[in-house]
């Protein structure tokens, strides 16, 4: 027969000190490893929600990134005939040559100065990212030195406001517009016409990629063989959801030192853990001798101690979570390790994280509670009662 | 008995115990210990001097951009710079594009490389060899060793960047403390293979000849290209290295977060273990009162047993720091931030002082309520 939980709960409880401290203990490695893992989270999301499944993105064959790609333009009329392309507004192919760059700009808060992506496109290119949405001002149009910026842009960066003018390349450049991109890899862009920013950067003749859009996610697969395959292009299309998909590799950085961090903590955390159960066995040797007497078997006394442990650590994660949650949508950026530019994200503290963060605060708990409640259960009933 | 003698049998009284919270902040010293000596090697360290007199120029907006191959013997016009080498980030895939398979791969100028880079030892005969091969690759040491690579032995490499993949036979193999697992083939090979590449360098290292004059050739080199199309931007190589640190995101506060959850675990898990001591030994407290101990005393017995504990904890945790902080030295080189950390005296001062500062903190109010304890209460006790 099991000893009832609630038997636990009391003991958590009347030594609320040693509870308390412990748990607190547990939250602190939690703390540590939720905010890793919201970072990785966030900086995934701004990836995969970036990219759009009837997208088809087109680089110069072997290239893997818009900013090392580049071919010529006059292979654009050619790629824009190929079957398969969706229709646009105005019943063209819906097909956008792009450029795409990088210029500094100085942070708002003064503390030095960030690489930020730059991308020219055709009017078809607004059309084709549907889930970036105008939230202030307009589009740029197609002839003017105008750009719109995104939402995290304009906070982040000074002089990036509607009305503003932002210096880069040949000379100034209005803003006209701020979108939102949704948290996608969109939110750190600057977008304008193709043509004038070609003009700016020496660039004419050429374009960094094309994107052109299918009518549906099985369409663009296809397409995107279409793409590879022809002899006069000599061209590569990828998926665009596949292209963003492999920049999340830019938090690997961060993934390592948080995994060395977060396990040192969690040593760390489940020695002082041990302790504190240790303890918990040391106070409790009459006790548990009387339940043994009465007739609780050695599995049940380890199972008890083991999930008193476990309550210990899954109040720890708790505190942990609670702690972080004010963190949850922070914004922060981070190199992205293809082009060399600022990413911006926003921590997320999702369901899989939390979920996660119980687990390892379990693992700690469990890890902490065993031996202890191994030697509880293994205890001389004749010793303990005469304690 | 001594006083001393009498703390610190106490202290291990209990060995499990006294055991377990040692390791349990010897943990937490050794994750502070990592975190001031990455500090330290950012923010605090200065390079050698050669390095210092060291410059790395590039093009003002991103490293994506290339410069033109003109700019290198304008720069070397300038009085002052002894040697300027191109560089350029070849980017490629060895093997597969896994992470541990990652290494550095830059194209350079073999015949003046080495006299912007003379913190890299190459054997003479292993550097001529290099030189006369246009196909030649000088590789690290660690870096040969984990592949099994020696003298003569033919590799490929996967272009990304770059639409080629260059067939390269090792011909020197550098070594380099910290090892910095990077391996370098001739600019020429990359440019006669990659027309468009032709004529461009990534960036330019520049040795300078007096520490004195690096100030002034770096702001020189800046404004000399003020006005061309692409303005340039020189900074120390130290600074070079930093800027892809610092784009990982905001470091210091990451770094200060990280002490400061691991300063306060450590306070919680040593006041932990003073509170079940001073609890477990509440009649043996009554007595030592009765027999004449002040309440002083008492106190500074059991405050003396926490900083030992913590002290004592603090030591494992530094020694366990300098194997850890070796092998990350050789690690974090796949980051491409080659960091020249090692455990010094005054990391290891600093965080034996906060082991020292966190026993005396947290083992103060549960030694101040023993030293309060009523005796009598204390002598009834059943512990």
């Amino acid at each position: 027969m099991a000893i009832p939980i609630s038997y636990n709960i009391r003991n958590l409880k009347l030594r609320k000190g040693l509870t308390i401290m412990t748990a607190l203990g547990i939250a602190l490695t939690v703390t540590t490893a939720i905010f890793l893992m919201a970072l990785l989270a966030g900086l995934q999301r701004a990836f995969v929600s970036s990219g759009n499944p009837n997208n088809v993105l087109v680089l110069r064959k072997g290239s893997e990134a818009e900013l090392s790609g580049g071919f010529d333009a006059s292979l654009f009329p050619t790629l824009t005939t190929l079957p398969g392309i969706a229709k646009d507004s105005h019943g063209q192919p819906m097909a956008s040559g792009e450029l795409v760059v990088v210029i500094i700009l100085p942070r708002k808060d003064g503390t030095g100065e960030v690489n930020v992506t730059v991308r020219g496109m055709m009017p078809d290119g607004l059309e084709m990212r549907p889930s970036a949405k105008l939230v202030e001002g307009r589009w740029f149009q197609t002839g003017q030195r105008e750009v719109v910026v995104s939402k995290s842009i304009r906070d982040r960066f000074s002089h990036a406001n509607i009305g503003d003018t932002m210096e880069f390349g040949k000379g100034s450049w209005k803003v006209v517009g701020v979108f939102d991109a949704g948290g996608s890899a969109y939110e750190s862009e600057v977008w304008g016409d193709v043509n004038q920013m070609a003009s700016d950067f020496d660039r004419q003749g050429g374009y960094s990629s094309a994107y052109v859009r299918a009518t549906d996610p099985v369409a663009a697969e296809a397409l995107t063989n279409r793409v590879s395959d022809d002899q006069r292009l000599k061209l590569e299309g990828v998926l665009e959801t596949a292209y963003y998909a492999k920049q999340t590799s830019s938090g690997a950085p961060i993934k390592y030192i948080g995994i060395v961090v977060a396990i040192i903590m969690a040593i760390g955390s489940s020695f002082a853990a041990m302790n504190t159960m240790y303890a918990a066995v040391a106070y409790r040797g009459r006790e548990i001798a009387t339940l043994r007497v009465i007739g609780f078997s050695r599995p049940a006394i380890l199972t008890s101690f083991v999930l008193e442990s476990l309550l210990l650590a899954l109040l720890g994660a708790a505190a942990g979570i609670l702690l972080m949650l004010p963190f949850n949508g922070m914004e922060t950026g981070t190199s992205n390790a293809v082009t060399f530019s600022e990413v911006v994200f926003a921590l997320r503290i999702t369901p899989e994280v939390a979920g996660a963060a119980i687990v390892f605060a379990l693992i700690m708990g469990l890890v902490g509670g065993f031996a202890p409640a191994w030697h509880a259960a293994r205890q001389n009933i004749l010793n303990a009662l005469r304690g | 008995m001594t006083l001393s003698g009498f703390i610190v049998r106490n202290t291990f009284r209990n060995k499990r115990r006294s055991v377990l919270t040692l390791i349990s902040i010897s943990f937490s010293l050794l994750l502070l210990t990592l975190m001031i000596s990455i500090w330290r090697s950012f923010y605090v360290d200065q390079v050698a001097p050669e390095a210092a007199r060291r410059l790395i120029i590039r093009d003002r907006v991103s490293l994506a951009f290339f410069l033109p191959a003109y700019y290198r013997d304008k720069i070397r016009s300038i009085p002052g710079v002894v040697a300027v080498a191109p560089i350029t980030w070849f980017g490629g895939r060895y093997i597969d594009d896994r992470p541990a398979h990652f290494f550095a791969q830059l194209a350079t100028d073999p015949d003046e490389y080495l006299k912007v880079a003379s913190d890299k030892i190459v054997p003479p005969d292993q550097l001529k060899a290099w030189q006369q091969d246009r196909a030649g690759a000088l590789v690290d040491v660690t870096l040969a060793n984990k592949y099994g690579w020696k003298i003569g032995d033919r590799i490929t490499l996967q272009g990304t960047i770059f639409e080629v993949n260059p067939e390269l036979t090792i011909r020197a193999i550098y070594h380099r403390d910290p090892p910095q697992n990077a391996l370098y083939f001739n600019t020429k090979y990359l440019e006669e293979a990659v027309p468009w590449f032709k004529g461009q360098a990534g960036w330019y290292s520049v040795q300078i000849g007096s520490s004195g004059d690096v100030a002034r050739v770096s702001g020189e080199i800046d404004d000399m290209f003020r006005n061309s199309p692409l303005q340039t931007k020189t900074e120390s190589e130290k600074a070079f290295q930093l800027g892809f640190v610092a784009s990982l995101g905001n470091v210091k506060a990451f770094i200060l977060g990280i002490c400061g959850a691991v300063v306060f675990t450590i306070m919680l898990v040593s006041a932990n273990t003073m509170a079940m001591s001073v609890r477990s030994r509440t009649r043996e407290v009554a007595v030592l009162k009765t027999i004449g101990f002040t309440r002083q005393r008492v106190l500074s017995i059991f405050v003396s047993e926490s900083v030992a504990l913590a002290v004592a904890g603090g030591v494992l945790g530094i020694l366990v720091a300098i194997p850890v902080i070796w092998w990350l030295t050789r690690s974090f080189i796949a980051l491409g931030v080659p960091l020249a950390m090692k455990v010094n005296w005054q990391t290891a001062g600093l965080s034996l002082l906060v082991a020292l500062t966190l026993g005396l903190v947290s083992g103060y109010l549960p030694a101040f309520n023993a030293s309060r304890m009523n005796i009598v209460e204390g002598l009834r006790h059943i512990g």
